[in-house]
Order: structure tokens, then sequence, then C-alpha cells
């Protein structure tokens, strides 16, 4: 089965709403711009194997 | 224009005045800032109040601090008392002016150095250029036509520019780094959690730092070393006691093991980024190259928690306030709205996987050295360059050597370099195990003695 495609305009579209974002004010094409760049680097970050045990690092002690 | 701890010697030793000290700065900055756009707002009066209080401690016999007198200036998220903290904003604006400095800000006027403004910086540090779309730009000392860096471009512009010797900035993916790099200076991101962030304007909780760019290694060191301490303010910060590093900034770099990152850090820049590094190396005798795995990996999580943390920050402006967002930053804010939470989840947990890669190679090496810009400074209104043969945006790209590094939080000095016959410099990072900016900060300093690195104020400045 091959991957589903990426719709960044339809992720824009039904997210406005969730979002409660009016988005007339908005340059859409340059959303969409850095949506596409964002699910490009997704594959690169998370194409990765982790232990389910893995822990989050949101309050991070280096 | 001479260094931070000049001016506090001569003012200690009654061959200058910390008023006049400060006049002189006020002035220079009255006369340059309109071309270097780096200032917001200038702290006279209490300047020149501070000064006069050092001048009369001295006068009855008392001791002054390090930083006694020397001017410096803090990107515009430091709260300042009595003006509002912009963070390079619009909207903040209408925010009532700030009841108290910063934490790092009163550190600083604990030590003796005097606060003389607020600096520009790319709109809620979401930038690498220094362009700011309410201030204006910031703009490189060492040619007008070119980026500061950013975010925090006000700070490199002040210090390039010699208007002050110190300034503060942060740095959650390269916004200290990436200016000095640009601007040709020593700039410091410490370990994540060392020195607080209280009263300072977030953006990324995550990767949140704060730090200083000066023309020397010593300002650095001894700036560095006057904001350390416990803050219980800042919920993020470390409980280790402070370790100055000032009494071994000298110990040279003998017997440290110093290695060049190689694999992610050795491609997608111009030559010039590699050769920096190449230049740095020899002069330290690091003939090894070691691997950070995965760091193409740790950059894409960086990016994809930057975006998504920006935009929960910003969620409620965005859905009122849409039309005074710096139109730059409101999209890529709309966008990380978006993206699925499973994403964030497993990208910070990716760095913690990370963390230990790092931990891993710290075993062998002390210190490691890689570009800190992929290019030197873009021209003012430049939105791609070509990295790789790949044409790729300026504004999320000049941060890809510094993303993975702050993303595990580890303390960075940015060195800067210069070629004959070129204008522009361009940094190496110096990057250290947790803890030890003692090592970063005596690495710069071994090279500023040989004059490999050094931070000159721009010569139309001068």
């Amino acid at each position: 089965m091959s991957d589903p495609v990426f719709d960044a305009d339809a992720l824009i579209a039904a997210s406005a709403g969730l979002l409660r974002l009016d988005l007339s004010g908005a340059d859409l094409a340059v959303v969409k711009i850095h949506l596409e760049a964002a699910e490009r680097l997704a594959r690169v970050a998370l194409d990765f194997p982790l232990e389910d045990e893995a822990e989050p690092a949101p309050v991070f002690s280096p | 224009m001479t260094s931070a701890l000049s001016t506090a010697r001569a003012i200690a030793s009654g061959e200058t005045t910390a008023r006049e000290t400060i006049a002189a700065t006020l002035a220079r900055i009255e006369k340059h800032n309109p071309a270097l756009g780096a200032f917001t707002a200038v702290t006279a009066e209490r300047a020149l109040a501070k000064a006069g209080a050092i001048d009369a401690a001295r006068a009855r016999g008392e001791p002054l601090g390090v930083l006694a007198g020397a001017p410096f200036a803090a990107k515009n998220l430091f709260d300042v008392k009595g003006l509002p903290t912009l963070a390079g904003s619009k909207i903040n604006r209408a925010r009532p002016p700030a009841d108290a400095d910063a934490t790092l800000i009163e550190r600083l006027e604990a030590a003796g150095a005097i606060l003389v403004g607020a600096l520009n910086m790319g709109e809620y540090a979401y930038d690498f250029t220094g362009q700011n779309a309410h201030d204006g730009p910031s703009r490189n000392p060492h040619d007008l036509g070119h980026m500061t860096g950013g975010s925090s471009g006000g700070s490199g512009a002040a210090v390039a520019g010699g208007l002050v010797p110190i300034a503060l900035g942060s740095d959650t993916n390269g916004s200290i780094r990436v200016p000095a790099s640009l601007c040709g200076l020593f700039g410091l991101k410490p370990t994540y959690g060392r020195l607080s962030r209280a009263r300072s304007f977030p953006f990324v909780a995550s990767f949140d730092h704060l730090g200083a760019l000066a023309r020397s290694a010593e300002d650095l060191a001894l700036s560095y070393d006057a904001m350390q301490g416990r803050d219980v303010a800042d919920p993020a910060q470390t409980l280790r006691a402070i370790e100055p590093t000032y009494p071994s900034l000298e110990g040279g770099v003998k017997g440290l093991r110093i290695a060049k990152l190689g694999g992610y850090f050795a491609r997608g820049a111009e030559p010039c980024a590699f050769e920096a590094v190449e230049r740095v190396a020899r002069a330290l005798g690091a003939n090894t190259t070691v691997e950070l795995p995965e760091s193409d990996r740790a950059r894409a999580a960086a990016y994809l928690i930057t975006m998504a943390e920006g935009a929960s920050l910003h969620l409620d402006r965005l859905r009122e306030q849409m039309a005074d967002f710096d139109p730059d930053v409101r999209d890529r804010l709309i966008a990380g709205a978006m993206l699925p939470g499973a994403w964030i989840v497993k990208a910070q947990k990716f760095r913690g996987w990370f963390r230990e890669q790092a931990a891993e190679l710290f075993r062998h090496v002390d210190v490691l050295l890689a570009p800190a810009t992929p290019t030197r400074a873009p021209k003012l209104g430049q939105t791609t360059f070509t990295l790789d043969g790949k044409e790729m945006l300026v504004r999320p790209n000049m941060g890809i050597f510094t993303q993975p590094i702050s993303f595990v939080g580890l303390p960075v000095v940015a060195a800067p370099l210069w070629t004959q016959g070129e204008g522009l410099p361009i940094g190496v990072q110096i990057i250290a195990p947790p803890w030890r900016e003692d090592l970063c900060l005596r690495v710069a300093r071994a090279l500023e003695r040989e004059g490999v690195a050094t931070a000159p104020v721009a010569a139309g400045f001068a």
C-alpha cells in the first residue's frame, strides 16, 4: 500500500476551524510552503526507531 | 570603543569617569544608530544616574564591580524597567511598562555595568536575518547593505559598530551565534538552564537560552560569570553552583582533545564556512574528525518543536491580532499551529536519544568544532541562497549548523574569522559538554591570542 499523499491545502482548510483562526489575513501560499517544509522535515525527524520507553524531554536537563 | 574590562579599569584608576564614558557612549549611539538600526530605545537618564552613582562610590573609596562603568545593551525581549518589552513586535507595544529589569540585566548592573538601551530584533525571535517589519532592519556594520543575522540583530550591530562592548541576546536555535558569525563577534550561548531567563519574553521554552555577544573572549567570560547564579524565577534553571570561567581563561588548549565535526556539519554550505573551521582546527592542532550521529534529524526535530511551541505561544494573538504580525513570522506560526501533536512528542523523544549521542561523543573529545553559519552575511532583503546546488530560503536556513547543538543545550562560543580581501567575517562554533562553558571560552581566548579569531569594531565606525 502506498503512503497517502499530503495535501497542505486540505490541512489548512480543515485546521482553520479547529484552531478558530480566521485565515483571511494570512498568505496561504506561504503557509503552505512552511507546512510542506515541515512535512519534509518530519520525514527526516520521525523516520527513526525509538523504544516505547523513550522519554520525551519537555523540561530538559542536558 | 575599548573593551568593557579596559573601560572598567580606566574608571577604577581615575583615568576617566563613568559619566564621561556613558556620555561618550550616548553620543556615539545618537550619531551612528540611524545607520545601524541597532537600538529601539536608549535609557540615557538611568544610565547617567547609574554612572553618577559609580563615580560617587569611587570618590568615597568604595570597592567597584568588575565591570563598573562599562556600558551594555539588551535585546528588546529583556524586561527593562519602565519600557514595554517589545520582543521585536508591534503587538507588544501595548504591554504595560515592565516593573523590574530582567534578572540578567540586574546581575550585570550589580557588577557595575550600565544599561544604555534596548536593541532591535527579529519579531518574537523567530528569525535568522535581523530584519524587522516594524523597526526596520539592523544593518551589518561591516557592510550596511548586508544582514546582521538574527534574531539578536541589534545586538550584533551595536557591538560590531562599537556602540557598546557587550550586548545581551537570546538563542533558541542560533540567534546569538548567527549574528556573531555575520557581524564578526564572539558570542556565547551557555548550557541550557545555566543563565536565568526570568523577565525575558519567551519563544520556545524547550530551547530558549540567554547569553551575550562581545568583541573579546575576556569580556564574554567576565559578563557571563557576572550573570551566573541561582534564580528561582526561572523554573528550567540549573541547581548547579556558580562555576566561574574567567580564572581559567588563559589556560590554553594544551591537553584538550579537540575535533572537527564531520558528516552533516561538513556539507551543505559555502566553502568559506568549512575553510574557517579548517583554519581554527589547524591553529588548535585538531587533526581528527568525529560524527554526531543523526544530526540532520536533530535539526529537523528542533525545527518542528520550534514551529509548534512558537505557534502555541502566539495562538491567541494570531486569533485576535493577525494583521499586526510581521508577515514573515505570521505565516510560519500559522503553519506551526497545524502540526500534529504526535510529531512533536516524538521529536521530544528523539531529543532524549540525541542527547545520549552527544554525551557518548564527549567521552572521547573535550571540544568540537563546526561552522556557525553556512554563508557570510547575505544582502538585506535577500530571501534565498543556494547551498550544495539547492535553492533555499535564507530565513529558516541560516541556522542549519546551530540548530542541532542548541537542540540538546550544549554550550557554544561562536568565534569570528576573517579572510584577507573579504569585507565580511564568518564564525566557527566551539562546542563543549554541558556545563563546560569554561572550555568554549578558553579555546576562543586561545584563538584570539593567536590572532586567528578577532572581533574589531567595523572600519566605518572605528
